[in-house]
């Protein structure tokens, strides 16, 4: 298991050079990057908060994306939180750990113990590397001339469209996606930067309501991806 | 400003992991919070996605960044890793750039 940690966090740390050069490119400092490589830690809101200040967005709309799109942790603090048992200061560290990835390696497990050691270990390493990627991406990217001339603002959108191919399963999700691009598209001319963003997210939480009780996702469960053992590719979210 | 957002956002980040760690079962168990909680995430990626791809400031745009993007789905609907598809996006959109400059 400590080697599938390690693996898994080799994965999170290459991830991590794309997301450090993507918050350079747009227009973060070093200490920005780090902050949000060190105290966010969570990529896919890392990549969120980036796009929108890179697309001249307003930074506090950033802000509100990437805190929405964390709010799935929360669900994975929930299943985890009788398997680690943890109190005072022991759960301040164990929160900022509670990512896709220590999720994954945590759950499912024939017993709590190797949950625990899955969860720590997975979770420390990614940690570590994520941060290191987060570093040596901002410096790379520190010595690209023009990101424009060099395609680099497509970065951010391939990099969300990676994150959003395993989530594509079943028809709620479509309906989903189609709804939030209709809504942003439309509200582009009429709002501030990074405001549509939010909008659709409103939109699609309307939409989640009314759909049938039980859509056939099963992309939120990251048991599901670890008895599956596609961990590896699918990286920080 | 910049600062003030990236904390901003950091703190709430923080507050969501540890919110799951010590609410009661309960509240985040209730099934129109697991839907939302599911369907959120596509629904804000996507439009980022859209907005970056397709808009410049407050205009709708088509541009190289829409090849680019359409290079990315052909990479990923070839099972290709998370670096490759932002590379082949990134290059893509350069090279289109490079030939109408």
């Amino acid at each position: 298991m400590l080697r599938d940690a390690g693996g898994i966090a080799l994965t999170s740390g290459a991830y991590a050079v794309s997301c450090g050069a993507i918050c350079t490119a747009a227009g973060l400092s070093l200490a920005q990057t780090l902050a949000l490589s060190l105290l966010m830690f969570t990529g896919a809101s890392q990549f969120a908060i980036a796009g929108v200040i890179g697309a001249g967005g307003n930074p506090f709309a950033g802000a509100a994306v990437a805190v929405l799109l964390g709010a799935r942790n929360a669900l994975y603090g929930l299943r985890l939180a009788s398997l680690l048992q943890v109190r005072g200061a022991r759960k301040a560290v164990a929160a900022q750990l509670v990512i896709d990835e220590s999720t994954a390696m945590a759950v499912g497990r024939e017993s709590g113990r190797a949950g625990r050691l899955g969860f720590w270990a997975t979770g420390i390493a990614i940690y570590v590397l994520w941060s290191l990627g987060n570093l040596v991406g901002a410096l790379g990217a520190r010595f690209l001339p023009d990101p424009e001339v060099l395609g680099m603002d497509v970065a951010a959108p391939a990099a969300f469209l990676a994150l959003l191919a395993p989530r594509m399963r079943g028809r709620g999700p479509w309906a989903a996606a189609a709804a939030a691009a209709v809504t942003a598209l439309v509200a582009v001319p009429l709002l501030p930067a990074g405001v549509p963003v939010l909008l659709a997210g409103l939109v699609v939480a309307v939409l989640a309501l009314r759909l049938p009780a039980r859509p056939p996702t099963g992309g939120e469960d990251p048991g599901d991806r670890a008895n599956a053992g596609t961990t590896a590719e699918e990286g920080i979210r | 400003m910049i600062w003030y957002a990236v904390i901003a956002a950091c703190v709430g980040c923080y507050l969501f992991k540890l919110a799951g760690l010590s609410v009661p079962d309960r509240i985040l168990r209730d099934g129109r919070t697991r839907r939302i909680a599911a369907l959120l995430p596509v629904g804000l990626l996507v439009a980022l996605i859209a907005t970056q791809t397709f808009s410049q400031g407050n205009h709708l745009t088509l541009d190289a960044r829409a090849a680019g993007l359409g290079a990315a789905v052909i990479a990923l609907l070839f099972r290709a890793p998370f670096l490759v598809v932002v590379a082949v996006a990134v290059a893509t959109t350069a090279l289109i750039r490079l030939f109408l400059s």
